[in-house]
């Protein structure tokens, strides 16, 4: 099923992480970061709770500030120059752990927002591409209803449809399903995982050790923000290498 | 792919921000320099702060604290900062604050008002902290230790200030041996604070209360016979009997056989100044919580006639200014009262306010009702419980702590509009006692200390109380998760 | 009765009236009911005696009578000949003036340092708590009563902004200037502002003894065609936008039909400011003993005016500081996530979802701001309390009748505001499952 041919990992390199470094005050969160994601891997990324992983992906696309070493993006530097940042975020497309869809709006409008006032699409033209995606993620007939009327799995599967109208090379997400109901989660995975089979870029902070069997081409562990560990996924599970690894391993798996 | 397999052997330890990052410098540039447009603003600022300083400074520094008029106080600050210099005359405060904080009450008496601000605390503190052993000791012993210096301030003699210390201590010990016993004190506190600030003999507060004991002891009484609500009744009929027919014979009876409880009486046109504003506020705000729980409960009653008279009550006087009310109790209310009834201004201002309140204090407890979740009722419903054991052992408890930090503002905002007692003719801190001060010769040229020193005093007293419900309602959204 | 029928007859116990759950709440209802009406007839009848006792009764006709009082500041014409009806409404209007310039003023203050409250400027973010604080925790009424004796006793005599011969010949300013471009004079008697006069106005007509200006009309006429026309051009530059996707550029559009037309109609009546001024000889010596020209604000207006709006302002403050705070953190990453500028975030999902959280408070504060400006009493403003219930009531004697009719107006006043809030709240509710 999983179309083989798009999920091949090109060599080109899509974010290049070296030697990064941030605080909060005097807090040391991310430590030493090095990492290279290329064109089509899909990355899982892993750790207890407070070891940094949202706040690297949150870096990605300077929703946080980093203060030593460099992010590069789609060969674009991440510094504090406004157009730099303008460019990256256009080309990442984020997915949040509440969602985040703006509650004053239609799902529709939701979706034509960024086209429209960002990258200037004519409006029916903007409208056609989220009805499109809107289809794929399966939810066509809600359009016209607000973020509130629609239950937690609905809400963000348009919140992957809105990330993607504004058709972006890599895909973050920050814990998208920890924020549903078990029976919600399944729906959300399915739609990432038929993202993956398009060939997307994704990095994605997650929980769902099925889904990154399934999907990952690499799963990354973080512990005291620092990257503690990353191996293929197969690897990673049956022969995790650190101490550090095994517990945690052991602790969400080994019930 | 060169960096899919990695593993970490020795864990970093955190280091140190990079310099430039911290201090500060960092500090600086990020909350004051941050932009052109921020720059501009921290320079107007400075101004600003600059300005203000500037010119008030040297006329708070220039204050006179010892003099016996206007005049004088200008001769000396001339003196000492050369002609022409201003400064403020805070002797007139000095040798005034008294009737600002107690109006024209007896000086030898000030122990009175005193002792019941003091027993306002011990009063609240069962309801603030639910029994609690702790805080509410802690509440009682730091308002008797406050009482006493106060009472020393104010130069009260050794035996009213060792009576009123051996009373707080009392009820020191018994917030720690008995904390849920304080309730009895909370109850008592209305007549106490009555008789201790009006005076006259102590059986007119006692037998108002026995009312209370009368109604409660009937309808313990009845109740299991006649039902809830019809037994309510019989009570609150034999309460009425009491206050109208019996009470008056009774309490001249045993003022003449026991005549030695008695304290000077005090007339309510002594009244005056922040202790007019303290009567007023907190007995207007303490008569009008249970009008406004009646009300709350009215308007999310089911029967449409009591919905509608309550909603007609509370938007009513949401409507109309509080100065209109003021007015309705010094003009209209003899109207409407019968023939020959007169009584005393406060005592009508205190009716109306009340009544003021409690539609502000409704709003407040709806709030605190719709805060609450629908399966609260429901469960109550089906533990069997009646509508006002739900209403008293599940809802209140809970909306009401929700609502505390909005009555609080509630009570605040009264508090503060104690002012407008002034327009019809009684003795505030704001209007009316300055004009008695400025009415001396000796201290009609101060414009401005009368201003500063009473609304220092308000700012003192209502930012306590508002840091204190935003401390509330921080605890109580904690205490929610 | 209908209900009760539906009852079968034979199992009907008078017990059911107390205990049944259909005829309870009945029961309960008839008894509030006989004791409601119980207590309006006993409050009435004492009204009755009261009245009786007093020699009195109930009528309105005083409103017809001359009133015999002077208002300092009218809106509308009135002598001391008018009726106490007229001077009801001059008092009304005088409510409504100081009310709505108050609450214009406290909105304009509330949103300025609501936002610069939340700015990441620490020390103006620090000045902004400490004005709401020190403000907010004082009555109201003292900052009433401090800025009237400021003007009553801190401004200069209009004398001091007389010249003299001796300062035209050495050269010297009066110790006394205008302030704002030489334009407005504050004095201890009251504030000299510069006053609008048309040299070639159109005239005016009366309906019911009420001038109706209509130049003032023509004005309005001319501004209201102007953000019609603008609103033309903006949906044309959205429907621009949402066939081709680039927005045209319209400020300067906007700006010139804005502009344009009502300086043409002005500059067509001949408008001027009339500047307070002494008159001067030709030496530029002034004569008289106070200011011509421009118009007088008494300073029971200006100081009611500042305090209501200043005191007032910090409840706007927390209103707008709450309801930006309101918006969740992620609703501006998510639109920073999709690529928009702060600046489009704050317009497009900011701003409309705050607006909401905001809108309420708001109106609540217009609401407090007409209920108290009654206090305009302590310093002898003239509004309906100073005139309807004030010396209106104190002439007549017909106290019933006037703080009735006042509190009629006041209520009518309250509940026409709140109807506009529910109208608004209803109309921007989100929509939930």
């Amino acid at each position: 099923m999983a179309n083989a041919a798009k999920m091949q990992v090109t060599d080109e390199v899509a974010i290049q992480i070296t030697a990064m470094n941030k605080w909060y005050g005097q807090f040391h969160v991310l430590r030493d970061i090095n990492m290279t994601v290329n064109r089509g891997e899909r990355i899982v990324v892993c750790g207890p709770s407070g070891s940094g992983k949202s706040t690297l992906i949150r870096c990605i696309n300077r929703l946080e500030e980093h203060q030593a070493g460099t992010i590069i993006v789609d060969g674009t530097e991440l510094t504090s120059d406004l157009k730099n940042i303008d460019k990256v975020r256009s080309e990442v497309g984020m997915v949040f752990q509440h969602f985040n869809l703006f509650p004053h709006l239609t799902i529709l409008e939701n979706l034509t927002l960024a086209p429209i006032w960002v990258r200037k699409t004519p409006k029916r033209e903007a409208e056609e591409t989220a009805m499109y995606f809107l289809e794929k993620v399966k939810i066509p007939e809600q359009a016209l209803k607000y973020p509130g009327q629609l239950s937690g799995g609905q809400q963000q599967r348009v919140a992957i449809a809105r990330s993607l109208c504004m058709k972006p090379r890599i895909m973050l997400f920050d814990e998208p399903t920890s924020a549903l109901d078990p029976e919600m989660i399944k729906e959300v995975l399915d739609t990432m995982i038929s993202l993956a089979e398009d060939g997307m870029t994704m990095i994605c902070v997650t929980h769902e050790m099925g889904f990154a069997q399934a999907v990952a081409n690499r799963v990354v562990f973080m512990d005291q923000g620092q990257i503690v560990e990353q191996n293929e996924p197969k690897e990673f599970f049956a022969n995790p290498k650190s101490d550090r690894t095994k517990l945690f391993l052991s602790q969400i798996l080994g019930h | 792919m060169s960096n899919s397999h990695f593993v970490r052997t020795q864990i970093l330890p955190a280091q140190k921000p990079p310099v430039g990052q911290t201090g500060v410098i960092k500090w600086m540039r990020e909350n004051l320099f941050s932009s052109w447009f921020n720059t501009i603003l921290t320079f107007i600022g400075l101004w600003a702060v600059y300005a203000l300083i500037s010119s008030s400074a040297p006329w708070f520094l220039n204050g006179v604290w010892t003099a016996s008029s206007v005049d004088e106080c200008r001769a000396i600050i001339a003196a000492s900062a050369g002609e022409g210099a201003s400064g403020a005359c805070w002797a007139m405060i000095n040798e005034r604050w008294h009737q600002f904080m107690f109006g024209f009450f007896d000086r030898e008496e000030y122990w009175r008002p005193l002792l019941a601000f003091a027993l306002l605390f011990v009063a609240l503190s069962p309801v603030l902290y639910f029994n609690l052993r702790r805080p509410t000791m802690i509440m009682t012993g730091g308002a008797g230790a406050v009482l006493v210096v106060l009472l020393w301030a104010v130069g009260t003699d050794g035996w009213h200030l060792s009576l009123a210390a051996a009373v707080m201590a009392a009820l020191a010990v018994l917030a720690w041996v008995a904390p849920k016993q304080l309730l009895w004190a909370t109850l008592a506190f209305p007549a106490t604070a009555f008789f201790l600030l009006w005076g006259g003999s102590v059986w007119a507060p006692i037998g108002v209360m026995a009312g209370f004991g009368i109604a409660v002891l009937v309808w313990r009484g009845l109740q299991g016979l006649i039902g809830v609500t019809p037994a309510a009744a019989v009570a609150a009929f034999a309460a009425c009997v009491w206050w109208g027919f019996l009470q008056t014979y009774v309490t001249t009876v045993l003022a003449q056989a026991l005549p030695y409880f008695s304290l000077p009486a005090e007339d309510s046109d002594r009244f005056g100044g922040f202790l007019l504003s303290f009567v007023i506020g907190v007995s207007a705000i303490s008569a009008s919580l249970p009008i406004g729980i009646l009300l709350a409960l009215g308007r999310r009653s089911d029967m449409f006639l009591i919905k509608t008279l309550s909603v007609g009550f509370i938007e009513f006087v949401r409507g109309v200014p509080l100065i209109t009310m003021l007015f309705t109790a010094s003009l209209l209310l003899q109207y409407f009262l019968p023939p020959q009834t007169n009584f005393d201004l406060i005592l009508r201002v205190i009716i109306l306010v009340s009544l003021f309140a409690s539609a502000y204090i409704a709003e407040v407890i709806r709030g605190g009702l719709a805060a609450l979740p629908r399966g609260q009722q429901e469960a109550a419903d089906s533990l069997g419980l009646d509508y006002w054991q739900a209403q008293r052992l599940i809802i209140m408890p809970q909306a009401l702590k929700v609502a505390i930090p909005g009555i609080v503002s509630s009570f605040i905002g009264l508090f503060k509009d104690t002012t407008l007692v002034a327009l019809v003719g009684l003795a505030d801190p704001l209007q009316g006692i300055t004009k008695v001060v400025k009415a001396d010769i000796a201290w009609k040229a101060a414009y401005w200390e009368p201003f500063i020193f009473v609304g220092a005093i308000f700012f003192i007293f209502c930012f306590s109380m508002s840091r204190y419900s935003m401390y509330l309602e921080q605890k109580l959204k904690t205490d929610h998760r | 009765m209908a209900m009760v029928s539906d009852a079968p007859k034979g199992n009907f116990r008078l017990s059911m009236l107390v205990y049944d759950t259909r005829y309870r709440s009945i029961t309960i209802q008839v008894i509030v009911l006989g004791l409601f009406i119980a207590f309006v007839a006993w409050l009435l009848m004492n009204l009755q005696a009261n009245l009786a006792a007093k020699d009195k009764d109930i009528s309105y006709n005083f409103l017809f009578n001359r009133a015999g009082y002077d208002i300092d500041q009218q809106l509308i014409p009135y002598t001391n000949d008018s009726t106490h009806g007229r001077a009801l409404f001059v008092g009304l209007f005088n409510t409504l003036a100081v009310s709505i310039a108050a609450c214009f003023a406290a909105t304009l203050i509330g949103v300025t340092a609501g936002v610069l409250r939340l700015s990441k400027n620490w020390i103006v973010g620090r000045l902004m708590t400490v004005y709401v604080e020190v403000f907010r925790n004082v009555p109201l009424l003292l900052w009433i009563l401090l800025a009237f004796s400021i003007f009553a006793q801190v401004m200069p005599e209009p004398k001091d902004f007389k010249v003299t011969q001796e300062m035209v010949d050495q050269g010297l300013a009066p110790p006394s200037q205008k302030i704002f471009f030489d334009s407005i004079a504050i004095t201890n008697r009251g504030t000299n502002v510069p006053a609008p006069i048309l040299d070639r106005p159109l005239g005016s007509f009366s309906v019911l003894d009420v001038p109706i200006n209509l130049s003032v009309l023509a004005a309005i006429a001319v501004i209201w065609g102007s953000f019609w026309v603008n609103s033309r051009i903006r949906a044309s530059a959205k429907a621009i936008q949402e066939d081709t996707g680039i927005r045209p550029v319209t400020w300067w559009k906007s700006l010139l039909v804005l502009i344009v037309p009502i300086t043409a109609l002005l500059f067509a009546l001949g408008f001027h400011w009339e500047i307070p001024a002494f008159a001067a000889d030709e030496n530029g010596v002034s004569k008289g003993f106070n200011f011509v020209g421009g118009i007088s604000l008494a300073h029971s207006f200006t100081a009611l005016f500042l305090a209501l709006s200043i005191y007032h302002g910090t409840y706007i403050t927390e209103a707008v500081r709450g309801g930006i705070l309101a918006i969740s953190r992620g609703q501006t990453e998510a639109a920073y996530a999709l690529g928009m500028r702060p600046n489009r975030t704050m317009n497009l999902i900011i701003l409309p979802q705050a607006l909401r959280v905001i809108v309420p408070p708001l109106i609540s504060q217009y609401l407090n701001i007409t209920k108290n400006s009654t206090l305009g009493m302590a310093i002898s403003y003239l509004d309906l309390k100073g005139t309807l219930g004030g010396i209106t009531l104190n002439q007549t004697g017909r106290e019933l009748e006037c703080m009735l009719l006042m509190m009629l107006i006041y209520l009518i006043l309250s509940l026409t505001i709140s109807v506009g809030m529910n109208i608004f709240n209803n109309s921007v509710k989100l929509k939930e499952r």
